[in-house]
């Protein structure tokens, strides 16, 4: 028998040449993905995603519709489980992390279509965002312990105390689904912030608002980044709140990265010009 | 802030124990002045189990959000490991009311056990698939209980499946013989311990319900993904919420049993979990005082319905389909609450969007 044909292995750089902010190159970059990919079936949705984030940085994932942009999230977030590459969260290796693991390592995000616990109160949502910071077990709960007491009376400090940053501590008792629209995403992103995450992944946080509603959310953004020095990755189709509050920006196309830079070297590259206007055929 | 504050839920709690509370006084008053038929005072034991039964399901449809069909297995494994453990303490523990306080325990254990163990699998599946396993797991349970032989002598507890090979010393005697289950039961369950049972469940669940793993619990029956995304464990709320359920079905299960001449496994079927199923269906999903007075009410409306006779079943199922209708319908609840004079918020349905 014959040895076995093999293919030249092909060599990647590692670690990457990525881009962040340099006021954060002081400490290792919050997030890091090589080769990240995914198919479904034979279709491959993202590939060779590259990308690290700073400490407190805020930077964008844009692109057209179907580009890959939520799928890139579910990736971070291991809804789904890459094919390919791998992601560092704070310099650790999240390959055999569910999603409630990755939460706890440090990324917390917000829904594209809000996904808040309808049927819970508006406190009640914060504190589950607080959940892995309760501290009693299930028979001080039952038995109504003096762990049960504390515990919650500092939860409920501290949700109100989240609450405050968007000025919603009148609503605290209201039911989630019950408030209008705004005041739901707000929520949501509250909601991940309570989690204590060392990134927050806001997934389109202005849709249906309007420009004065978008303007007051980019202020809150840097007011949260400032606040707990975190950083954040946002997907916008606001080309305002986008240009406006990132530094960074990574544009997808077909799940592929077609440029990356600062706003003013994304709103004058060709590439992304023509992902969003469509090229002229050569 | 350093006054009680009572919101909604706490009000609604607390407006439950004092009804489950006033019930039992003026049934207890009514029994001591005689003024209950004797079918009816018999009735008292099954109606407080099946409260309790209907209780510990509403954990699991209602609060879990996962429908099982099985829940009457869990009844049934209460009941026999606790008439089992009552007849084996028979001359241990002279007094009815410890020996029972004991068989509960035992026969909570047992059905917390049986719900680890049929929770593992089951709780991977979602909705109707989970729904039909546990219907699966009810049937196993009957089956197995349906083939067990225990049989007790001064050497202890001995059991066999499939086959009857016990053979017991002289002054030995079977407790449990397969089909035949468990004859001659003493009944040691009594109204009060019913009613100790019921405010045991309530404050079990609302104290659960209203605190960390509660909350967690209920933010997966809201959204999945989402209360995975604050970083909450699953698998870990989940086998909390099914596991109560079952230990508190278990003690039911337990009284049911001792409040009974005989016990068989077969009456532990398909149709009892429906049945129960149906109390918190009626009820209310979540509603843990809507579930106390479907499942006294079903109980009782068959020996109400006595003097249709060959009719009662269609009666029964007739009364059920009305009551149901009334109970969903926005135009009659929307009279009850302006009868009451309570504020009620819209409802998601109608409001404007």
């Amino acid at each position: 028998m014959s040895a076995p044909k093999r293919e030249p292995t092909k060599l990647v750089p590692v670690p990457s040449t990525n881009k962040i902010p340099e006021r954060d190159i002081g400490r290792s970059p919050v997030l890091e993905c090589r080769h990240l990919g995914i198919d479904f079936g034979g279709l491959t949705a993202v590939k060779d995603f590259d990308m690290a984030i700073g400490r407190t940085e805020i930077a964008g994932l844009i692109g057209p519709n179907g580009a890959g942009k939520t799928t890139v999230f579910n990736l971070l977030t291991k809804v789904y489980q890459p094919t390919r590459g791998t992601i560092l969260l704070d310099g650790v290796d999240t390959h055999n992390m569910n999603t409630a693991q990755v939460n706890m390592a440090g990324i917390a995000r917000t829904f594209q279509n809000i996904r808040l616990f309808d049927n819970l109160s508006v406190e009640d949502n914060v504190k589950l965002g607080l959940h892995n910071y309760i501290d009693y077990g299930m028979w001080s709960g039952i038995f109504r312990l003096p762990s049960y007491w504390k515990a919650e009376k500092a939860a409920h400090n501290q949700a109100m105390e989240l609450l405050s940053i968007f000025h919603m501590e009148d609503m605290a008792n209201a039911k989630a689904g019950s408030l209008p629209y705004g005041a739901q995403r707000r929520l949501e992103i509250l909601r991940a912030l309570a989690t204590g995450p060392k990134l927050l992944l806001l997934d389109e946080p202005a849709a249906g608002m309007n420009p004065s509603e978008t303007a007051e959310l980019m202020e809150n953004i840097v007011k949260i980044r400032d606040q707990f020095q975190i950083a954040v990755l946002l997907i916008e189709h606001d080309m305002s709140l986008v240009m406006g509050i990132c530094e960074g920006i990574c544009v997808l196309d077909f799940g592929q990265i077609i440029a990356k830079g600062t706003p003013e070297e994304i709103q004058n590259d060709p590439a992304v010009i023509k992902a969003y206007l469509g090229g002229r055929k050569e | 802030m350093k006054k009680l504050r009572l919101n909604k839920t706490s009000r609604t709690n607390f407006l439950t124990y004092g009804m489950v509370v006033v019930l039992f006084v003026v049934l207890q008053i009514m029994s001591g002045g005689g003024m209950l038929s004797s079918t009816m005072k018999g009735q008292l034991v099954p109606i407080c189990a099946y409260v309790v039964m209907a209780l510990s399901l509403n954990l699991t449809v209602g609060v879990l959000g996962e429908l099982s069909l099985g829940h009457a297995g869990f009844m049934s494994v209460g009941a026999f490991a606790g008439a089992v453990t009552a007849a084996a303490l028979q001359n241990a523990i002279p007094s009815g009311g410890l020996r029972l306080a004991v068989a509960m325990i035992i026969g909570a254990l047992f059905a917390a056990v049986a719900g680890v163990l049929i929770g593992i699998p089951v709780l991977r599946l979602r909705g109707d698939y989970l729904a039909i396993v546990t219907l699966a797991f009810g049937e196993i349970i009957k089956s197995i209980i349906n083939n067990l032989y225990i049989g007790m002598d001064a050497g202890g507890l001995h059991a066999s499946l499939i086959n009857n090979t016990i053979v017991l010393e002289e002054g030995g005697r079977m407790i449990l013989s397969g089909p035949m289950g468990i004859p001659g039961i003493t009944k040691i369950s009594t109204f009060t311990a019913g009613f100790i049972l019921i405010m045991l469940s309530l404050v079990i669940i609302f104290n659960l319900v209203n605190s960390r793993a509660g909350r967690a619990i209920m933010a997966l029956r809201d959204n999945r993904i989402a209360a995975e995304s604050v970083g909450i464990n699953v698998t870990q709320y989940k086998m909390m919420a099914f596991v109560t359920s079952a230990a508190l079905a278990g003690a039911a299960g337990t009284l049911f049993a001792m409040g009974q001449n005989t016990i068989i496994a077969s009456k532990f079927d398909f149709n009892q979990s429906i049945l129960i199923l149906v109390f918190v269906v009626l009820g209310g999903q979540g509603r843990m005082w809507g579930s106390i007075i479907a499942a006294a009410a079903l109980t009782i409306l068959p020996e109400l319905l006595r003097g249709f006779a060959d009719y009662r079943m269609l009666v029964y199922a007739i009364v059920l389909i009305l009551v149901m209708l009334a109970t969903n319908n926005p135009t009659l609840s929307g009279f009850f609450s302006r009868l009451f004079g309570r504020f009620r918020k819209p409802q998601k349905g109608d409001a404007a969007r």
